[in-house]
């Protein structure tokens, strides 16, 4: 699938959310149901480090499509990373450059936004996209 | 309006518009004042006062408005020095702030510190009394050394005896923690570092919106306050100094208004505390610095301590009602500061839920990562009353993390 068809499922997804109390409700399913990443990959080079929690993220290239996984040690920034990978693992680098991150905004969660915010998701979308140009690099 | 706060509790909450708001559509349960106080209407009405009517520069213009602004500007600073008791008005220095405050007596020691000197710290302090100090050791080549503190988080006062010796120059302490709300033996600490003719500096950021420091009394040779955590604007604190400390440190930084010559050739500097404060210093924010403590004295420190005092253990009380939840710093001379983690949960998790709830209150290390080092945590939930909170506050706020608690867990 498409990195916009999988934002807009994830956009319909949470539009099925009445309120605030369920959409976090459901980052936290989302941050539980995040594959564990493989230990040595929590290193310090991995780590989208703030001061209020802490996110590691590994990228591997597999078949020119990049492969992510992640963890973090506070479970509602678990679940905005869970969201993110699942919207970008398994792309192409340069489509994960090129992608538009507009389906944040619609989400409902724009407080993440703020990049005063430690682990904002600006932030770890800039890790996600920095990762897709080191690999794009690679590539050529 | 001395006399008890909860029989008027409503009237004095009405003194504060913000509290009248609303977040995330609940009414605001504001529980970070250790970061800053809200500001009365009586306070907002000296900002605005200024910007409408006098605003001028200072100590210079020979108009009206200057010479109104300038006379406004240092009767705020007879206020500070006769609220802290400094045998001199020329002792209190406006700046910033407690960094700033700080930042000019560890600038001002380089000269007066010498490679091999002791330098000792309290392991309660925040970043703002541990950095400068260590940047003075890197100029210096001078020994920092820590006070160790128990697990209650209380300072190990034998230790400190310990550490005590001729090389030490230098003491500084908070007077309370920002982090765990411990009030520190400052009277101790500095009588002991005196017995060794060490200097002493006490940040009083935490300890001014509870405590009136007698800095006669104490025998303090520093100590730093922000006007912001006592009911007044960000951007403006003070610095009281001994004269014949300060008078000794050199100016932190060169400017108009600390200087009393300037040639090419070599320019002299002012008298006292115009030495420090070069510059264009925040006016308006010095005349309402002197406001809160106008209204915070009308009010009645007494008042104000006996009040959070029963605030603190009500909600230390009913917090230990909720399962899995630990309180650190649990030390017998506390102010109403309480930092808490709940069994596996990030504070993070925690602040964010309290924050769709309407509450206010810090995550995260609070700027005084070794405290958390100490603790093995990443953080701490921090609820910190003030005056102008309710018994109702603190059950709203125990209702709201057992929600949480329900979420995350």
């Amino acid at each position: 699938m498409h990195i916009k068809e999988i934002q807009n499922e994830i956009v319909d997804e949470f539009s099925m959310f009445e309120d605030w109390m369920q959409r976090y409700e459901y980052m936290i399913e989302l941050g539980k149901s995040l594959p564990i990443i493989d230990e040595a990959y929590k290193t310090d080079d991995n780590i989208i480090k703030g001061c209020q929690s802490k996110v590691w993220v590994h990228a591997e290239l597999n078949d020119d499509k990049l492969q992510f996984t992640a963890d973090s040690d506070a479970i509602i920034t678990k679940g905005i990373i869970a969201i993110l990978i699942r919207a970008f693992s398994n792309q192409k680098p340069q489509d994960i450059i090129d992608a538009d991150t507009g389906f944040i905004d619609e989400i409902g969660l724009k407080e993440h936004l703020s990049p005063t915010r430690a682990n904002g998701l600006v932030s770890m979308v800039k890790q996600l996209k920095l990762y897709a140009v080191a690999y794009q690099t690679q590539l050529k | 309006m001395k006399g008890s706060i909860i029989s008027h509790i409503d009237s004095i909450r009405k003194d504060f518009p913000i509290l009248k708001r609303e977040v995330n559509g609940k009414p605001l349960v504001y529980l970070d004042n250790a970061a800053t106080s809200q500001t009365p209407q009586q306070v907002i009405d000296v900002i605005v006062d200024y910007y409408q009517n006098y605003n001028a520069n200072i100590h210079r213009g020979v108009h009206a408005l200057s010479q109104e602004a300038t006379d406004k500007y240092e009767q705020a600073r007879i206020k500070i020095q006769q609220h802290f008791n400094a045998k001199k008005t020329h002792e209190i220095i406006f700046t910033s702030g407690t960094t700033h405050s700080i930042n000019i007596v560890a600038n001002g020691f380089t000269s007066l510190i010498k490679k091999g000197d002791e330098i000792l710290v309290s392991a309660m302090e925040h970043h703002s009394n541990i950095v400068p100090w260590q940047m003075l050791c890197e100029r210096t080549g001078a020994i920092l050394k820590v006070i160790p503190m128990s697990q209650e988080g209380e300072l190990l006062m034998n230790v400190y005896d310990d550490l005590l010796c001729d090389k030490t120059k230098l003491v500084f302490c908070n007077h309370i923690s920002n982090a765990l709300g411990t009030i520190n033996p400052i009277e101790d600490i500095i009588e002991k570092a005196h017995a060794v003719g060490a200097a002493v500096l006490i940040d009083g950021a935490q300890a001014a919106p509870h405590i009136v420091a007698d800095v006669q009394k104490l025998d303090v040779d520093f100590y730093t306050v922000s006007a912001h955590k006592i009911c007044g604007p960000t951007g403006i604190g003070m610095l009281y100094g001994k004269e014949e400390w300060l008078g000794k440190l050199p100016p932190y930084q060169g400017g108009g208004e600390m200087i009393a010559e300037v040639t090419f050739e070599k320019t002299t500097y002012a008298d006292l505390p115009h030495k420090f404060e070069a510059g264009t210093p925040n006016i308006c924010g010095g005349i309402a610095f002197g406001a809160a403590l106008d209204y915070m004295n009308e009010i009645g420190f007494d008042a104000i301590a006996a009040y959070e005092h029963e605030l603190l253990e009500y909600a230390t009380q009913k917090l230990l009602e909720v399962d899995g939840l630990k309180i650190y710093g649990t030390a017998k001379n506390k102010t109403s500061v309480i930092s808490f983690n709940i069994n596996g949960i990030h504070p993070y998790d925690i602040g964010t839920i309290l924050d769709k709830l309407g509450i206010a209150v810090r995550t995260g290390h609070h700027c005084a990562q070794p405290i958390m080092d100490f603790y093995k945590i990443p953080g701490t939930v921090r609820a910190s009353f003030s005056f102008y909170n309710t018994m109702e506050e603190v059950d709203v706020l125990v209702e709201a993390i057992k929600r949480a608690k329900n979420m995350l867990q």
